[in-house]
């Protein structure tokens, strides 16, 4: 495969892609003698449209994605973003309505974000929501914020955040961030949090626990009542990452559990697309005693009218220019609205069929450090492979050649070798044999052939890169 | 493969005392789990740490990792050649890839460790 050069390496003096009319007007010179042009990059290439259009669609057929085949990247839940999502996104009201319009002109807008808040309080069994937090990773902070917030008002904010050792990679560094220390509580042998760690380590210094449920390996914290019991005693609060909530809508609610303050990710549960295909959302859900702190605007509504309140002296403050990713909650609320209930509590269903019939198809093939049942991911590990000397970088590039994403890598830290593995719902039962049948190879080379893994990728549009020279030197921008 | 005249940790760091001052790396088996290392953080000169204080940070293609002191000491040097060539903890991790020199504060703090043997049969038990 002939590697595709650079927009600057096609570019040719003179070739252009654009046309103007004919200069009717005297010309001016104050925009370009006036204009702060940046001197770094002295020619932008010169290239003709049909340049253009080919060099990117080249560029796109060689990138991967769910709209070509399974994407198991667990913990990230890759499903499949509907069509229809975006097809709503662009309704031209949607699309072009400014943060700046009269809320008179957005009666429309504030409805999206006001029933999609609701929503998300009722299938989650929380309180309120705020739709604001674009990602994640700023819902963590916003919920330890709230936390600390909470904990201030009541005259000490606290000093410890524990976190289960098969935690989100995220919340250690959104604790950090809130000006929290951070415990690291391990898990059993069920692949569960310890209560006897986490007994032994509680006390009123502790302003939290942030536990990821079902967590890194799948597995549905059981106690998770007495977990939330037992901070509560002492005054501390618990944060739910609700990053695997694929896997439990419809069936229970972590307001239910005592959980006090969480957040969703609209761009895994809600099919909305994550990063190139648009930014992220990450709301938060918070129980009754947290709600007024929840970051302004809100938006309200009074006698069938929607408005944007702001008067909450108690509120964190702002945390998002204008109200959030607007277009990306109109795209979950389109997903939630056409799966309807009974279409979420099947998603979470099916989501956790499709990927246990993914460990019991590759069981005997591939180690199981924890053989507690799991939800909706499942972590296999290389032990098996490293008999071969084949790690999981080896099997995760061969899958590649296979015509799959690789799963997460090296993730959660208490599995060794791990391949964390989430097929999601969207998964035909043929697209799932697909991958199992490729994993049942790379098992059975791993024996009997071992350095075709080794100097796995072979079919791909680029070889094993080096990552270790990408990153200790990195080249962040062409050079001529 | 481990020298005898250092101590190690269950975190997978060396320790090696001379007289007062003591060197602290991460041993061969710590770097091999974490594959190519691309930048170490390193603490300042005269910082004064606990023993299992966490002191750096190894960060590598796979993971990143916090580094624990072995003993309680006060920082005397760094190993400022690992800016430019964080490789050396992969290529050289008992020597040129040591992290930072220590001035012990207890020596009986050393006790507590794992001699090489004991090391090597705690690296048996974890491949298990």
């Amino acid at each position: 495969m002939i590697r595709e050069r650079l927009i600057f390496e096609i570019s040719d003096e003179g070739k252009k892609g654009f046309s103007f009319p004919k200069l009717d007007v005297p010309e001016s010179k104050t925009v370009t003698e006036n204009f702060p042009l940046r001197d770094e990059i002295k020619d932008f290439p010169q290239v003709s449209e049909l340049e253009v259009v080919r060099h990117f669609t080249r560029l796109s057929q060689t990138n991967y994605c769910i709209d070509k085949g399974i994407y198991p990247l667990g913990s990230c839940t890759m499903k499949y973003n509907p069509k229809l999502n975006e097809k709503i996104a662009q309704i031209p009201s949607f699309l072009s309505s400014h943060p700046y319009s009269d809320q008179e002109m957005m009666q429309g807008n504030l409805k999206v974000l006001k029933t999609m808040e609701d929503l998300l309080a009722e299938v989650t069994g929380m309180d309120a929501f705020t739709s604001q937090p674009a990602a994640g990773a700023q819902g963590e902070l916003v919920g330890m914020m709230l936390i600390r917030a909470y904990l201030e008002a009541k005259g000490d904010p606290r000093k410890f955040v524990f976190i289960p050792d098969s935690a989100h990679g995220t919340n250690p560094s959104s604790a950090h961030i809130c000006g929290y220390k951070v415990k690291e509580i391990k898990s059993n042998q069920q692949g569960t949090v310890d209560l006897d760690d986490l007994e032994k380590n509680m006390n009123e210094d502790t302003a939290a626990i942030m536990i990821t449920n079902p967590n890194t390996l799948g597995v549905f914290e059981n106690q998770i009542k007495e977990v939330s019991d037992l901070v509560h005693s002492q005054g501390g609060l618990v944060y739910m990452d609700g990053a695997n909530m694929n896997a439990l809508m419809g069936i229970c609610r972590p307001g239910d559990m005592g959980v006090d303050v969480m957040h969703l990710n609209l761009h895994k549960t809600f099919s909305t697309p994550h990063g190139g295909g648009g930014p992220g959302a990450g709301p938060v859900g918070v129980k009754s005693i947290l709600e007024p702190y929840l970051p302004i605007p809100r938006v309200i509504k009074q006698n069938n009218h929607y408005l944007f309140h702001s008067d909450y002296p108690k509120s964190i403050g702002r945390i998002h220019g204008f109200y959030g990713n607007f277009l990306v909650v109109v795209k979950a609320l389109a997903y939630v609205l056409s799966q309807g209930p009974d279409g979420l509590r099947e998603v979470s269903e099916t989501a956790v069929l499709n990927s246990n019939y993914i460990r019991k198809s590759l069981e005997k093939e591939f180690h199981l450090e924890y053989k507690t049942p799991t939800l909706h991911e499942c972590v296999f590990s290389d032990k098996l492979q490293k008999k071969h000397q084949v790690s999981n970088l080896d099997i995760a590039k061969r899958l590649i050649d296979l015509g799959a994403h690789p799963p997460t890598m090296s993730f959660p830290l208490i599995v060794h070798g791990a391949l964390m593995t989430e097929p999601t719902e969207t998964e035909s039962k043929a697209d799932l044999d697909l991958f199992i049948q490729a994993m049942k190879q790379i098992a059975k080379e791993a024996e009997e052939n071992p350095e075709v893994l080794k100097s796995a990728p072979h079919h791909s549009y680029v070889r094993r890169l080096d990552e270790a020279t990408a990153a200790r030197n990195p080249k962040l921008r062409w050079e001529p | 493969m481990y020298p005898d005249d250092f101590h190690y940790t269950k975190d997978h760091e060396w320790i090696q005392v001379k007289g007062d001052e003591a060197t602290v790396g991460i041993t061969d088996f710590a770097q091999s789990q974490m594959g190519d290392v691309v930048y170490v953080e390193l603490p300042k000169v005269g910082d004064e740490l606990d023993a299992h204080q966490t002191f750096g940070v190894v960060e590598s293609v796979k993971a990143v990792s916090d580094v624990f002191s072995p003993v309680a000491g006060k920082v005397t040097q760094v190993n400022e050649g690992l800016n430019d060539d964080p490789e050396v903890l992969n290529k050289d991790p008992h020597s040129k890839g040591w992290i930072i020199k220590l001035k012990v504060k207890d020596k009986s703090e050393l006790e507590e460790l794992m001699s090489a043997s004991e090391y090597e049969k705690y690296l048996e038990g974890l491949e298990e």
